[in-house]
């Protein structure tokens, strides 16, 4: 995964509270393989009626070109189906800024280098305000830790651990290999102080 | 405060931390990796790298998700027959244990993990599924994380965490009759909010917590996430122990005896200080219904549905909408709406305790509506036949089935029609979770039954007096 420092694209709003995952991706879709690509399930349900047919009232239908979606509070909460930041980032979403973000659906994003970006209630208000049901260029810089519409300067709230990762496009199973002597230290001693956290592989089968 | 006082969560956490990173993330150690058939994503990226599971025994696998709770022998549908084969398949390429749709032990992996043993106090336990948080009823630290982690967590038995804060609720005094552990739940999420304990680490405490059984505590852990915590806890007490001990895969004789006095010191310290202290009053707890498509859209059953003319505008946007999905009109009573059918089961209320609870009941009674019961396990299903319990389901006109997520996600194909009203003892009232346009109501077995009997959103308590 590449890092990055600047997104610029066209944003969108979605003012709604509580968008979970169960609506970012339906539980019925992931059974598919990623490397089919889950971007037209994005928000399916909200975005097609029961005959398939795509919704005049939302935005991302008109906009499918979309990187940086604003929404309202709890972003991605419930089901930690990471099937849910797959579908937005094939869907070309490179950013969503939030009041706020399910745990571990940021924690999600982060780990296919899409960004959560949380900003105050009265700016997310604004930005709704001015996005309308339309759409309007952005731009999102991770070092500054600020977004620029307009002629506005925006600041956002990001764990500085996630920054880093996104910025350097960091992956945690080749950062966590150079600690590999560490890890196997750990585990002996933690054999030895607490037996009972083991298992053998013949542990609690019937004899 | 002393300056090493700790909560039971930092001394769970401390127990687990191989080393911190500059930046402030901890690396921690994985005791039980727990997998499912969701899992195919982490194992597709590991086979990418070619890289081995590093600790096969202490990973271990269930078939939960798209487990058909009907005939099992033969799987009509390709996909879900697809999905479980290939969990079955990546356990056993890796050496891992997995108890499979034939073993008598599978079940939803948060009841079958406790039923085993295989969750016990002090442990770190990460499933790639967000109601992992159940397991810390036991005192154990045990959250969800996602299948970029899931890899991580196979391919080094570790997890980078960043600490949350910590927050405690406790409950005091009493709940009334006829009131659980998901009223409990469904009464503090619905005033904190669904983010209300984003970014902490609850721990549960106070006379309710303590009086509760494991399966109460279970229940309520299991919640937290539903407003928004990264994990629930318990302190172990010999509630905990008893229920574990004599379990499969519970430490046994000198073992046993030497974890119970190592379990008996996780308990925070008399001065340790939370990031955030909450406290609820039991006594003013009643049961509770959800009315929305968000776990915080939750009401006593004699309330009234709230208004949006007088709520401000986003919030009364917000309102609207979850009224108009799920067909009600503002300011009315939630009590007397009929439903069209009920479901019972779910990681959350498929335990042996809330299907003796729905079995008191329904037992002597009719429902009205169409409805099935899914026992949580197979061992739960086997128990609950032996007292009988089946009967009472299945003589009251319930469909008693096998065990799994069932109609929690639908994704065996156990679905809510668009439009229909559920009563559920499960725990996303989201839009569509249990099926495209279904209307969910969160509520307590006891209570989902009572709404079988009347085919209406009705308080149990009258009709559960003199049962139990
Ligand atoms: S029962 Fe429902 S919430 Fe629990 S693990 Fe299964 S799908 Fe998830």
């Amino acid at each position: 995964m590449a890092g990055f420092s600047i997104i610029e694209g066209p944003a969108v709003a979605l003012p709604q509270d509580n968008i979970d995952t169960d609506q970012l991706i339906p539980a019925r879709f992931m059974s598919v393989p990623r490397k089919d690509g889950y971007g037209p399930y994005l928000l399916h349900d909200l975005r097609f009626d029961s005959a398939g047919a795509p919704r005049a009232l939302m935005p991302l239908n008109h906009h499918v070109d979309a990187e940086i979606l604003v929404t309202r509070r709890n972003f991605g909460s419930g089901s930690s189906r990471e099937a849910a930041v797959y579908a937005l980032v094939d869907f070309g979403i490179k950013a969503v800024i939030a009041l706020s973000f399910g745990d571990i659906f940021a924690s999600n994003a982060v780990n296919n280098g899409l960004l959560p970006a949380r900003v105050s209630e009265d700016r997310i208000e604004d930005l709704i305000g001015r996005l309308g049901d339309g759409k309007a260029p952005m731009t999102v810089d991770l070092q500054a830790c600020e977004i620029r519409i307009g002629n506005e300067v925006i600041p956002f709230d990001l764990d500085p651990i996630w920054r880093l990762k996104l910025l350097n496009g960091w992956d945690d199973i080749d950062m966590t290999a150079s600690h590999g002597p560490a890890i196997a230290m750990f585990r002996a001693a933690r054999a030895e102080q607490a037996p009972y956290a083991m298992l053998d592989a013949m542990a609690g089968e019937a004899k | 405060m002393t300056a090493n006082s700790r909560t039971l969560f930092d001394k769970v956490w401390d127990a687990h931390e191989v080393l911190q990173r500059e930046d402030g993330a901890s690396l921690l150690w994985v005791d039980r990796h727990l997998v499912h058939e969701g899992s195919h994503h982490a194992f597709a990226k590991l086979a990418e790298r070619r890289l081995p599971v590093a600790e096969p025994a202490l990973t271990i696998g269930v078939v939960d998700h798209y487990a058909p709770t009907r005939e099992r022998d033969r799987i009509a549908d390709p996909d879900i027959a697809r999905m479980i084969r290939t969990l079955e398949e990546n356990t056993a390429r890796h050496g891992i244990r997995c108890f499979g749709m034939r073993d008598p032990r599978q079940g939803i992996v948060h009841v079958m993990g406790p039923e085993q043993g295989l969750t016990l106090p002090g442990l770190l336990i990460n499933c790639g599924d967000s109601h992992t948080s159940t397991h810390g009823a036991f005192g154990a630290l045990a959250f969800g994380i996602g299948a970029t982690e899931v890899a991580h967590v196979l391919a080094t038995q570790t997890i980078w965490q960043k600490r949350p804060k910590t927050m405690r609720i406790t409950v005091t005094g009493q709940l009334g009759p006829a009131v659980s552990a998901k009223d409990l739940a469904l009464f503090w999420i619905a005033r904190l909010g669904a983010d209300g304990a984003r970014g902490h680490a609850i721990e549960y405490a106070g006379p309710v917590v303590e009086n509760m059984s494991m399966e109460g505590r279970m229940t309520l852990c299991n919640l937290s996430i539903e407003g928004g915590a990264r994990c629930g806890m318990v302190a172990p007490d010999d509630v905990t122990f008893t229920y574990i001990e004599g379990r499969p895969f519970a430490p046994k004789a000198k073992d046993w005896n030497r974890a119970v006095a190592d379990w008996r010191a996780l308990a925070s310290d008399a001065d340790a200080i939370f990031d955030s202290e909450i406290t609820l009053d039991g006594a003013e707890i009643a049961p509770t219904v959800t009315w929305g498509t968000s776990p915080e859209e939750a009401l006593p059953i004699t309330a009234n549905l709230p208004d949006p003319a007088e709520l401000d505008r986003a919030r009364a946007d917000q309102v609207r909408a979850a009224m108009e999905y799920m067909g009600l009109v503002p300011g009315q009573r939630i009590q007397g709406t009929p439903v069209d059918q009920v479901f019972i089961g779910s990681c959350t209320n498929g335990r042996i305790e809330d299907l003796r609870l729905a079995a008191a009941v329904l037992s002597g009674r009719k429902a009205k509506v169409p409805g099935l019961v899914s026992p949580g396990s197979a061992l739960v299903k086997a128990q609950a036949e032996r007292e009988g319990l089946d009967r009472i389901f299945t003589d009251a006109g319930l469909e008693w089935v096998a065990s799994g997520c069932s109609m929690c996600v639908g994704m065996n194909g156990d679905l809510v029609g668009a439009g229909k009203r559920c009563a559920s003892s499960t725990n996303r009232n989201f839009k569509g979770r249990q099926g495209r346009g279904a209307r969910t109501h969160l509520m307590s077995p006891a209570m989902v039954a009572a709404a079988a009997v009347t085919g209406t959103l009705t308080d149990v308590r009258p009709l559960l007096d003199g049962r139990v």
